[in-house]
């Protein structure tokens, strides 16, 4: 037990130290790598609940992808972060006075929280079905059968996603040259080579 | 096991499937086939309304209480299913004037009308934010459709960046929800919260969240700052669509959310509505007075509208209900023949939007100057209009309730309304041209919706029982005994 909870502070320390620094660092590119540490950090909480199947997908698809993805980004295009924070600064102080308020409200809701008395009840109501040693086996279970609907409709937020990107940023640029195979191959030598005969000592003109 | 009836889905499916295969018809057949897509649209909205005539009347929960369909949903998704319909109608000749016609732009829009019906019949939050935020993400990107327009591309960024706010504060509010029920199932909630004779903090702070996002979605004041942006900035026809059928599913969500699950917190969540309402009905009065844009007066003019229809969920009774479902059904037609009127202003090929730009209509076009004034007397609430009645039924439930405050808050911001509405009216047919006239010619569809919005509101008079029982009726499904 007592290691659990050494590992729980040690994984939740370094995920609120490197989140603090995703938004501080003044280099994007470590804002990145410290983004990648917190969701190792977050990924580690998870295996710890023993959803090991939601920690090891947060590495994969965050850190495989996500990450990667963003850290494409901040290097290829030139962005002056440093200047874009100025504006932002003078709205600091308001931010915070409105974080705090929160805080506080939260806190004290936090000290006063008790569940319904049938919350633990409820909770287990959709896992009553469940057969299966792995947790990967248990989602899947669930996915499909409790939660297909949502999972469909996930899709179909994708599927518009998609289709959003699309629209906002693509564009038929006129005067790029493209390969067209069917052309190449139809063309003949004698539509492209012309021979001509040089007479010695003229050159060709 | 749990039954996959997906019989009460099927005008969901129909929709998302014919979304998908006309995806692949314009991938196929390029942008100059928008305007046969966009016809076919529309048809697969007027099948799946086929659909919902067929569904049986009786209440039906399936898929393990994901979702609910009842008189309830039915009458709103009708609803819903129109303000796509004469959304995408009024879009087609728009957009190609606009040279911003694309075939993705009816499949959007159909995609975010299966995403507002999932709304409608959602009983369980689960299932509530998916079908939220299909709707929304399809809007963004309608929204910032004219992606090479500076106002375009700013406005959807707006509305992105305060609806993705507004998500979170809806998740937010959905986890305390589930950190003190342990359930996301509205009759589990349901059963949870009415054990308790007070309501404890932890549920309070979970409904205000949730209430702060849905508030978002419809526009209510203190959470309306971008409506006027969004409206102004998105290209008209989005506009038209963004007042339409959102504003009716995400009403329709948080009635079934307030009067089913948080039915026990009906104490507490009665205040909050009651501010909500309250500032609406302000906000939209006064602030619309200083607009010369008509879109933006458009957008507070459906601020101020919400906050009436808030007024029939704070009495939180049947008949209060039910004047919410008759106030939306009247405020979606008229919202159609008011962006039917405003689409035509277009000057030398170019869409204008000002209101002066309205000056002497009624000289140089005299139709368009009468059908604009009847639904601006309509929207202001003048008797015999359609307009009226709404508010009349909306003001009854308010006293039977005893919401006198409310009532009479109305009533003064109704007087104060009027003055911009018939503002417009002023400048179609008191004050002399100023600019070069308005481009004629109106294509056929749109004149088609405009006259119908018409007939039906000068002669919703001639048969009011008939509409209002079939409201009361749909209402009836959400308090079952």
């Amino acid at each position: 037990m007592i290691v659990q909870a050494l590992a729980f502070y040690l994984f939740a320390g370094v995920l609120l130290a490197s989140a603090l620094m995703v938004i501080t660092a003044r280099n994007p590119v470590h804002s990145v790598l410290f983004l990648i540490l917190s969701f190792f950090s977050a990924a580690a909480l998870f295996v710890l609940l023993g959803a090991e199947f939601v920690g090891l997908i947060l590495v994969i698809v965050y850190v495989g992808a996500v990450a990667v993805l963003f850290l494409f980004v901040v290097m290829m295009l030139d962005i002056d972060f440093a200047h874009l924070r100025k504006g932002a600064m003078q709205y600091v102080p308001v931010g915070i006075a409105v974080a705090a308020v929160l805080l506080g409200e939260l806190g004290m809701l936090y000290l006063s929280w008790n569940a319904a008395p049938d919350a633990l009840l409820n909770r287990g109501a959709p896992g009553a079905l469940l057969a299966g040693p792995t947790n990967t086996e248990r989602l899947g279970q669930l996915l499909y059968t409790h939660y297909a609907f949502p999972f469909q409709v996930a899709g179909l937020i994708l599927l518009a996603a998609m289709i959003g990107a699309i629209v906002l940023t693509h564009r038929t640029r006129p005067g790029v040259r493209r390969q067209s195979v069917a052309t190449q191959h139809a063309r003949q030598a004698r539509d492209v080579l012309e021979i001509r005969k040089v007479e010695t000592g003229k050159g060709a003109v | 096991m749990i039954s996959f009836n997906l019989i009460p889905l099927l005008p969901e499916i129909y929709l998302s499937l014919a979304a998908m295969g006309l995806l692949l018809l314009g991938v196929f057949r390029g942008n100059e086939s928008s305007s046969v897509i966009s016809w076919a649209c529309v048809m697969a909205a007027g099948i799946a309304a086929l659909l919902l005539l067929w569904m049986p009347p009786e209440r039906m929960i399936v898929l393990d209480g994901m979702i609910t369909m009842d008189r309830f949903s039915v009458f709103m998704k009708y609803l819903v299913l129109a303000g796509v319909a004469a959304a995408i109608i009024l879009s087609i000749e728009y957009m190609e004037r606009e040279k911003a016609a694309r075939f993705e732009y009816p499949v959007l829009v159909l995609l975010a009308g299966a995403g507002m019906m999932i709304m409608l019949s959602a009983s369980n939050l689960l299932a509530v934010y998916m079908g939220l935020e299909l709707q929304s993400l399809s809007l963004y990107v309608l929204t910032a459709f004219r992606r090479d327009s500076v106002h375009a591309a700013e406005a959807g960024l707006k509305y992105f960046i305060l609806g993705a706010l507004s998500s979170g504060m809806l998740l937010f509010g959905i986890s305390l929800i589930y950190g003190f029920t342990g359930s996301i199932d509205f009759g589990l909630i349901h059963s949870s919260l009415s054990k308790f004779a007070e309501i404890p903090a932890g549920a309070i702070v979970g409904l205000v969240f949730i209430l702060a996002g849905t508030a978002f979605k419809i526009s209510a004041a203190p959470f309306h700052m971008w409506t006027p942006d969004v409206y102004q900035g998105a290209p008209t026809a989005v506009t038209a669509l963004l007042a339409m059928a959102p504003k009716v599913a995400a009403i329709g969500l948080l009635m079934r959310l307030l009067l089913g699950p948080f039915e026990p917190a009906a104490f507490q969540w009665q205040q909050i509505i009651w501010f909500l309402s309250a500032a609406s009905m302000i906000t939209g009065a006064f602030a619309a007075m200083m607009q010369s844009d008509i879109k933006r007066l458009m957008a507070y003019s459906s601020i101020g509208h919400m906050g009436y229809a808030l007024i029939g969920l704070a009495a939180f009774s049947q008949a209060g209900a039910g004047a919410v479902c008759l106030y939306m059904l009247i405020y979606v037609i008229m919202g159609a023949g008011a962006f039917a009127v405003i689409l035509c202003l277009r000057r030398d090929g170019r869409s204008c939007q000002r209101i002066e730009d309205l000056s002497g209509l009624s000289r140089t076009h005299p139709l368009l100057a009468y059908a604009m004034a009847i639904l601006m007397f309509s929207m202001a609430g003048i008797p015999p209009l359609a307009g009226f009645f709404g508010k009349l039924a909306i003001f009854q439930s308010a006293m039977t309730a005893g919401l006198y405050g409310l009532a009479i808050l109305g009533v003064l911001t109704s007087v104060v309304a009027a003055y911009y509405y018939l503002r417009i009216v002023k400048v179609m047919f008191f004050e002399e041209p100023t600019v070069a006239s308005l481009d004629r010619g109106m294509p056929l569809a749109r004149g088609l919706i405009l006259i119908l919005c018409l007939v039906f509101v000068t002669g919703f008079i001639l048969a009011p029982s008939s509409i209002m029982a079939t409201a009361q009726n749909a209402a009836a499904a959400l308090f079952p005994e």
